[in-house]
Parts: structure tokens; C-alpha cells; sequence
């Protein structure tokens, strides 16, 4: 065959991208799997759609390569490649049907035409919409243009599908019901898919993996959970989710101390000496709460609720840590309480609770690397 | 960087995309036209330019030329006047439009479609039939010859008159223009800041459309000073440079001296080309997407005072093309005043007969579909084909210069360019094609600038669709991109004719015996005398840009309704 292996369907390698004097690609190298579900997640600017058009061709990059199933398409015109598209604003073509859309490319390939409309029928079924077949597109609302965009896409078997923020054009609630329908799709055809998304709960959602990228640099590929769960850079664990950060320094025995508290961080300072300037890393979500201070709890500390912000399913609760002689200076964090939890706390500003951070929860960075 | 050696050396070899076939066709086909507009303007211009450098003999004399026409009182004097007349045009014009186009956009006076109609009758006639009007109103046999108080016609006066009205529909679309985008949250506020009239007028409207006015009087200047055939009918002894262009080379045969006030000509124009480019660049920055439209409401002084101005300049505007009408019927103005069609009986006459007429026709289809074939591929290719970019922004450039060089002073540079010895293009001389390529030329930047904003405003990602989907570019041109593009390439094929029809100033010097042009008929038939039976051929040429008004019209509603369903939701 042609070296063509599951792992490695798609190959990206040291993608640097100039327009003009702004590098907006400063060497990327990335593998996409055959079949793979990857998202490209960062905010504006980070350098995720340049790459999406670099892999298709439409912007060639500056230098390094890219190679789609064994073949170097590193140079080559975006008809000369294997890929469908998606952008943000559809690009349906407004004179044309639903179903002249999505035959545009068969009617192409001197295909029979009983067999194009057989495969425009199956398509629009795929995607349900059978009976908007005879449409305008300006006739569709937003979520069915979208899912016109995606059958044209897929017309014709390309082995990569590229999703260019395909659903931040739609309110809330479709949004939320489209991003499942493209991943089941997605799984039942099977097709190799990369999306580009700002929103890291469409990414989370949706992704087998995902690519967290910013100022035109990979911070992190992984699964969902491994980038939630165990962000590699300060700039992940701040993008995605929340997470509070804590300035301090690294102490012997694995202990960080932090204006004027200890925290035990355990293996988390790993490789780290004594006298490092570090960055605390927790999420609200993983600081545990005891009623009151004193059930010694290790790693406890004694803190005082500043603030409650009610958010629905949970509570956000500001906190700051007390020592003998009232606040400490300049320390504030945030723990977020399930409605259950909260309840059974009765928790309220002023209140004064006992809070811990468990040190495998606990992620500590080199301060070099700014937020 | 204290190790840019090292940096230097690692840097990665930089990606040479392929370039497709489909690239080398669109790039073939662009600098096809660019190859067209570099024939068809860069060098005649520059024949023009080094023949005012020269001697009868073809001998380079240096600035000889020049020195000669500022020593001649009776050629540099035109300057003078050219300016003169032009200023003055261009006060009245922008003052008159501004209101009238006021009234049309925000006030409720009743009407506005109408006066709209009325207001660019204007635009359907050749400047020359205006002018053979006012002749029949205030000349030495005119009806209101009184109302001149002792003044001639002939000079000044009558270049003024002409010009206001040739121009007005012009300017008035400009400014229609630039009031449409109108802000009403601006108005909202200044009224709950409790301004009066007077004070919103001074601070909110005049400063939104101060960029529209710049551009007005641009536009005003430009057409003035460059046109032809209003001087030439009622300038009378008022040398102009326009009609000095056209009697140093038609009556003395002076082409050296014809270059020279060319030259002189294009000065003005390019300066006013260049100074609007500027301003239009800046107006773009003035449009919020949010604006709210703004509404006008009833306010019954305003608009019954609008009403009364308007119909004014409505009754002037029509009355000088009913007179151009009157005339042409009445039988011998103005001892018999029935009517008759003797007049249209152009055969008779000298000036090209009703063969003129026929060459005209043939004139303006020929620039519509071949100007707008060329003009919309040419559009399409700068605006949407990738790579290539000093070659599209060339193009750009040089889709702009027609715009900047009046007709007077490309028709002569074509004399020198086409008619030079030697050139392999000599053959095109004296024949339709080479009317048909000036006139194209000659209207290019216009079309260009139309075809550019209606596909500025297709998805930008068309291409990229057709790309992936592997089907080629000029597929998704005629299925896509023409289709939905259908009422600005009807637009522009419609601006392309009418102007075809009217023009007078480029092809006045181009035009053999058997490529007489109806618009050239009227000139040669106003020079014989034969007044009656020029305002009789100008009619014709009202007519028919009139019928292709309508027919366009028909096409809008009708085909484009059947083709752009897609419009509808």
C-alpha cells in the first residue's frame, strides 16, 4: 500500500505561517488519526483557522509540510487535495437548490444523473432534511443552511472533513443540539474531522481529541479529560474551564508556600527546587469545603466567604483565607459548590468555612510561563 | 538579534505552492485584459503626450509647444475661461442638487418618485441637444430671448445654462448617494438634546455628507471642463479648452497644438480624479453597520416648500427637452409652427443620414455585451482569483485611468496612437471596432468600480467551496457567480449602451464617412445649420436610450424575478 497508517492519516510538520511581518504559525507539527474527531480550540488570533487553511490549501504556508495519506499536499491547490468544508458563514450558493447544492460537486465527476440523485436523497436524509430538498437556502433557517453546508461537504467521500466554527453562527439552544447531531453523524460515517472552535464546550463536547492552540503555538493536544483534568500550561488551564491561580514559592518536602500559608502539593513539585517561584493551579470545583475549621482536615485552611454568586446548577463562592490576625493579604480564590452541597452548608457571605485543596487535585507551573 | 546568523541558516525552505492550470488560465485571462487597457489607454496616452513634444514633422522640439500656447492670448485664455465657467457650473449644480436631493431623502414631500424620474431625463440625451434647446429658448429667435435682458446667449451665459442642466442628474445621484446613508439615531439624539432645525442641518446632517458633497463638486468639475458639445452649440466666440482641442485639430489641422491643450486638459481632470479617490477612500470609515435608517416626518412648510423648488427645476428640466422636442417637429421654427416629421427625414441632410443612427445602435450594443463581458471578468479575476497579487493590484490601477482622461483627449490620442505608421493595429483605424474599443475604454472605470461592489458583497467563500469540491473555477463563475451577480451586469450593459449612444467627445475625431455616429450627425448637422434636423436626431437618441431604460427596467422585474427567486424568502 502507501504508508498510509491509522495513526498518522494527516501529518502536519514544523507549519510556520507569515502574513507579512505577523507570524501567525511559529511551527506547528500536529498527527490527526484516520477516523479522528480533533478540534482546533483557542481564542481569536491564536493561529487555529490559519492552520485549518493551510491543511486545505486555501492559504499555503510559509514553510513545512503537510501530508494527507502518505501523499505530500504540501504545495498543492486546494482542488488537488482530498478534503470537504464547512465555513462559519455556510457559503451556500444562493441561487442554487438544497439539492443542486449538494450534487454542485457530483455533477462534476460525470456521474449518472440517477446516481447523483440517489446520493443527494441519501444525503438529505443524513442530514433530515428531505423534505427542504426544493429550497432556496435563504428559505432554510440558520441550523438547516448549516447541515446543507455539511451534506455538500460530505458529497462527495472526501477522506477529511474541515469545520471552519460551523456552528457559531447559530443562537444557543440549536448550537448545543447541532454539535451532537455532527458528532453522531461524524461517528457513522466515519470520516476524518478536524473543527475549528473558540468554544471549549463545543470542543469538550465533541472531540476525540483536542488541539488547545495560542499565539500561534500547540499548548496541548489531548482527550477532552486529559486537557480538563490536566492542563500542561497555565494558558490551558485558564482557557478551558476555570481555574484559580495562586502565586508562591516552592518549599522542601513538596510544600508551596503561598502568602503566608503552606500548601502540600505533593508530587505536583515534582522536579521543582526549593526556592522556585511557581504558579498554584486549582479548579473551583476541586477545592473541598468542611462546615467549619477545626474537623482537621489535612491541608486545611480556615477562610472566610466573601462572596456567593448563584450560577444556576452551582454556586461560585469567593473565599479568603484567615490566619490569627484576620484576612490574608491579597489572597482571594474561588470555589464552586454544587446547589446540593450548598444547600446542606447553608452557605452565605461572612460565613466562615474550612477549605482544602487535595494535593492531587493541586497543579503547580514555573512562574516563567505567563498566563 | 544577536543570533540572526544562526536563525538565518535554520530557516526552513519556504513552500512554493503549485500553480494549477486553472491559475495560469485566470492569470492569461487577466493580463489579457490588462493587455487590452495597456493598448487601449497607457500608449495612446503616451503618443499623445510625446506628440506635444513634437514638430508637424514628427521633429522633438522640447517645450516649443507649450511656449507658443502661453504666448498665444487666444489659446491660453481658455484656461481662464474653461475655469471660469466650470466654477460657476459647479457652484449653482451642487447647490440645486444638494437641495433638491435634501427633498428627495429627508423630507415626506409627496411625489419623490417622480421628481426622481424627472431629474434624470437628462442623462438619456448627448450634451449638444441641451444646448440646441436653449438655443430655441433664449437665442436670437427664442421664445424667452427677452428674459436675457440684452445678454447673448452664445458665450458664457448659454455654457452655464447648458452645463447646469447636462450635469444636475449626475451630481444629484452622488448626493442621493451619500444622504441615503443616513443615521436617524443621530437625529434622535440631537432632537432629545433639544437642537433646533437649523443647528441638527449644521451639525448632523451637512457633516455626514460633507465627503458626498467633496465628491459632487469633483464629479461637477470634471464633466464640465471636459465637455464638449454644450460650448460647441452655444459657447459661441467663449473659447473653452474642450472645443480649442476640437478646432486646432478638425478646423486647423494643428495636431501638435491639439496634444498640447490635451495635455493642458488632462491636468484639471486628473487632478480632480485624484482628489476624489482620496476623499471616497475616507467615506468608507463613515458607515456603521448599526445605523438606523432614518425616516423623515411630515412637517408641512418643509415639504410643500420642497414640493414648490422641485417642480421648479422639474418644469426646467422638462421644458428644455419638450423645446429640444418642439423643435424637431415644427415644421420651420419659427415662421411655421405646425408639426411634421420633416425634420427626421436625416437622409436628406448631410451628417450620415439615418445611417448614422443605425451605426449608433450597432455602437452601443457592441460596447454593452463586449464591455460588459470584459469588464466583469476583469472585475471577477482582481477581486476573487488568489496569488498573483502584484498583477491584480496592477490591474486595479489600471482599470482607474480611463476615468481620469476626458473623451476629448482620448478620441485625439487614439488619432495618434491607431493612425502613427508602423503600427500592426493601423488597420482598426477609421472602423467600427475601434469605436467600439474607445467607447468601452472610455467608460471602463464606472463599470469596473460597479462590478467590483457587487462582487464584494458575494460570500467570500464561493471559491473556496468550488475548490474543494474539485470543480472548476469558470463553472462557478457562469453558474454562480454571473447568475447572482445578473442586476449589476445588467446595470453596467445598460450604463455601457446609453453612454454609448450619447457620447460625442471620443469619437468625434475617430468616426469615418462610413462610421458617422448619430451623436456626430447632430454636431455636423448643428455646424451646417441645419439646427432643426440635429434636435430631430438628438430625439431619436432620447427615444431610444429611453426604450433601453425600459427594457432594462422590464428585465429587472421581470427575468431577474423568475432567475433571482432565491431573493425571496
Amino acid at each position: 500500500m502507501n504508508g498510509n497508517d491509522k495513526a498518522g492519516y494527516l501529518k502536519v510538520r514544523d507549519v510556520i505561517k507569515k502574513f507579512g511581518e505577523f507570524t501567525a504559525l511559529k511551527g506547528v507539527s500536529l498527527d490527526v488519526g484516520e477516523g479522528e474527531f480533533v478540534c482546533f480550540l483557542g481564542p481569536s488570533g491564536c493561529g487555529k483557522t490559519t492552520l485549518l487553511r493551510a491543511i486545505a490549501g486555501l492559504d499555503i504556508q510559509t514553510s513545512g509540510s503537510v501530508e494527507q495519506a502518505g501523499r505530500d499536499i504540501s504545495t498543492l491547490p486546494p482542488n488537488e487535495r482530498d478534503f470537504g468544508i464547512v465555513f462559519q458563514s455556510y457559503a451556500l450558493f444562493p441561487n442554487l437548490t438544497v439539492k443542486k447544492n449538494i450534487a454542485y460537486g457530483l455533477e462534476n465527476r460525470k456521474m449518472p444523473k440517477a446516481e447523483i440523485q440517489t446520493k443527494v436523497f441519501d444525503l438529505l436524509a443524513l442530514v433530515g432534511l428531505t423534505e427542504h430538498g426544493d429550497k432556496y437556502p435563504s428559505q432554510l433557517s440558520g441550523g438547516q443552511q448549516q447541515r446543507v453546508a455539511l451534506a455538500r461537504a460530505l458529497a462527495t467521500s472526501p477522506g477529511l472533513l474541515l469545520l471552519d466554527e460551523p456552528l457559531s453562527a447559530l443562537d444557543a439552544k440549536v448550537r448545543v443540539h447541532l454539535r451532537h447531531e455532527i458528532k453522531m453523524l461524524q461517528e457513522k460515517i466515519g470520516v476524518t474531522t478536524i473543527m475549528v472552535t473558540h468554544d471549549q464546550e463545543e470542543a469538550l463536547a465533541m472531540a476525540d481529541r483536542i488541539v488547545v492552540m495560542n499565539h500561534g503555538v500547540i499548548e496541548q493536544v489531548g482527550t477532552p479529560e486529559e486537557i480538563y483534568a490536566d492542563p500542561a500550561t497555565p494558558f490551558v488551564a485558564d482557557f478551558i474551564g476555570t481555574t484559580n491561580f495562586i502565586d508562591g514559592e516552592v518549599q522542601a518536602g513538596g510544600q508551596v508556600r503561598v502568602a503566608g500559608l503552606t500548601l502540600d502539593c505533593g508530587p505536583a513539585v515534582d522536579g521543582m527546587a526549593p526556592g522556585d517561584k511557581v504558579t498554584v493551579c486549582i479548579r473551583p470545583e476541586d477545592v473541598q469545603i468542611n462546615e467549619a475549621a477545626g474537623e482537621g482536615v489535612p491541608g486545611g485552611i480556615a477562610v472566610k466567604v466573601t462572596d456567593v454568586e448563584f450560577l444556576g446548577s452551582f454556586h461560585r463562592c469567593h473565599v479568603k483565607p484567615m490566619n490569627g490576625n484576620g484576612a490574608v493579604n491579597g489572597l482571594e480564590f474561588m470555589v464552586d459548590l454544587s446547589a446540593n452541597r450548598a444547600r446542606a452548608l447553608g452557605i452565605r457571605e461572612g460565613m466562615d468555612i474550612h477549605a482544602s485543596l487535595p494535593a492531587e487535585l493541586v497543579r503547580v507551573y514555573r512562574s516563567t510561563a505567563s498566563v | 538579534m544577536a543570533n540572526g546568523a544562526t536563525t538565518a541558516a535554520a530557516t526552513p525552505p519556504v513552500v512554493k505552492p503549485k500553480v494549477s492550470g486553472e491559475d495560469w488560465i485566470m492569470r492569461a485571462v487577466l493580463m489579457g485584459i490588462g493587455l487590452y487597457l495597456t493598448v487601449s489607454i497607457l500608449l495612446p496616452l503616451y503618443a499623445i503626450l510625446s506628440k506635444s513634444f513634437k514638430n508637424a514633422d514628427g521633429v522633438y522640439i522640447g517645450l516649443s509647444n507649450y511656449a507658443k500656447f502661453f504666448s498665444t492670448p487666444a489659446l491660453f485664455w481658455s484656461i481662464q475661461n474653461s475655469l471660469t465657467v466650470t466654477l460657476i457650473c459647479c457652484v449653482i449644480v451642487v447647490t440645486l442638487a444638494f437641495i433638491y436631493a435634501y427633498a428627495l431623502t429627508r423630507t415626506s414631500m409627496p411625489f419623490k418618485g417622480l421628481f426622481k424620474g424627472v431629474a434624470l431625463l437628462p442623462i438619456l440625451m448627448p450634451s449638444l441637444l441641451p444646448a440646441i434647446a436653449l438655443v430655441y429658448l433664449f437665442g436670437h429667435q427664442g421664445i424667452f430671448k427677452s428674459w436675457l435682458m440684452g445678454h447673448e446667449l452664445y458665450g458664457p451665459i448659454g455654457i452655464v445654462m447648458g452645463e447646469c442642466f447636462y450635469v444636475f442628474p449626475h451630481v444629484l445621484t452622488i448626493l442621493l448617494i451619500a444622504m441615503a446613508n443616513s443615521d436617524a439615531r443621530l437625529y434622535e439624539a440631537s432632537d432629545a438634546l433639544g437642537a433646533s432645525k437649523i443647528k441638527t442641518f449644521f451639525t448632523v446632517t451637512l457633516p455626514s455628507v460633507r465627503y458626498g458633497l467633496v465628491s459632487a463638486f469633483f464629479v461637477c468639475f470634471t464633466l464640465v471642463i471636459t465637455d464638449f458639445g454644450v460650448p460647441k452649440v452655444v459657447g459661441g466666440k467663449y473659447n473653452v479648452l474642450a472645443t480649442d482641442i476640437y478646432k486646432q485639430v478638425v478646423g486647423r489641422q494643428d495636431f501638435e497644438m491639439g496634444a498640447v491643450v490635451s495635455m493642458i486638459l488632462l491636468l484639471p481632470a486628473l487632478f480632480a480624479f485624484a482628489a476624489d479617490r482620496i476623499v471616497q477612500r475616507r467615506q468608507v470609515a463613515l458607515l456603521s453597520a448599526r445605523a438606523v435608517p432614518f425616516e423623515p416626518k411630515k412637517d408641512r412648510v418643509v415639504d410643500y416648500g420642497m414640493l414648490a423648488f422641485c417642480s421648479l427645476i422639474g418644469v426646467i428640466l422638462v421644458s428644455v427637452l419638450t423645446m429640444a422636442a418642439f423643435a424637431s417637429y415644427a415644421t420651420f421654427w419659427p415662421y411655421n409652427l405646425t408639426l411634421s416629421l420633416k425634420h427626421y427625414a436625416f437622409d436628406m441632410m448631410d451628417g450620415g443620414g439615418w445611417d448614422s443612427y443605425y451605426n449608433s445602435i450597432e455602437l452601443a450594443a457592441w460596447t454593452a455585451v463586449i464591455g460588459t463581458a470584459m469588464v466583469f471578468t476583469g472585475a471577477y479575476l482582481v477581486e476573487k482569483s488568489k496569488g498573483f497579487k502584484t498583477g491584480r493590484a496592477a490591474m486595479q490601477l489600471l482599470c482607474m485611468v480611463p476615468m481620469a482622461v476626458p473623451g476629448l483627449v482620448l478620441g485625439l490620442a487614439y488619432v495618434f496612437f491607431f493612425n502613427a505608421p508602423g503600427n500592426p493595429l493601423g488597420f482598426l483605424y477609421h472602423t467600427m471596432p475601434i469605436l467600439v474599443i474607445c467607447t468601452v475604454t472610455h467608460f471602463y472605470t464606472v463599470s469596473h468600480l460597479t462590478a467590483i461592489t457587487a462582487l464584494k458583497q458575494l460570500d467570500a467563500e464561493f471559491e473556496s467551496v468550488s475548490q474543494s469540491l474539485k470543480v472548476p473555477f469558470y463553472k462557478t463563475f457562469f453558474r454562480i457567480t454571473v447568475p447572482v451577480c445578473m442586476p449589476a451586469i445588467l446595470d453596467i450593459s445598460m450604463y455601457l449602451f446609453v453612454n454609448a449612444m450619447t457620447t460625442v467627445s471620443a469619437v468625434v475625431f475617430l468616426y469615418s464617412p462610413d462610421t458617422a455616429l448619430a451623436s456626430i450627425a447632430i454636431l455636423n448637422m448643428d455646424d451646417a445649420g441645419d439646427v432643426a434636423p440635429a434636435a430631430a436626431m438628438g430625439m431619436m437618441i432620447v427615444g431610444t436610450a429611453a426604450a433601453v431604460r425600459l427594457v432594462h427596467a422590464v428585465l429587472s422585474r421581470g427575468i431577474l424575478a423568475r432567475t433571482q427567486a432565491w431573493r425571496k424568502r
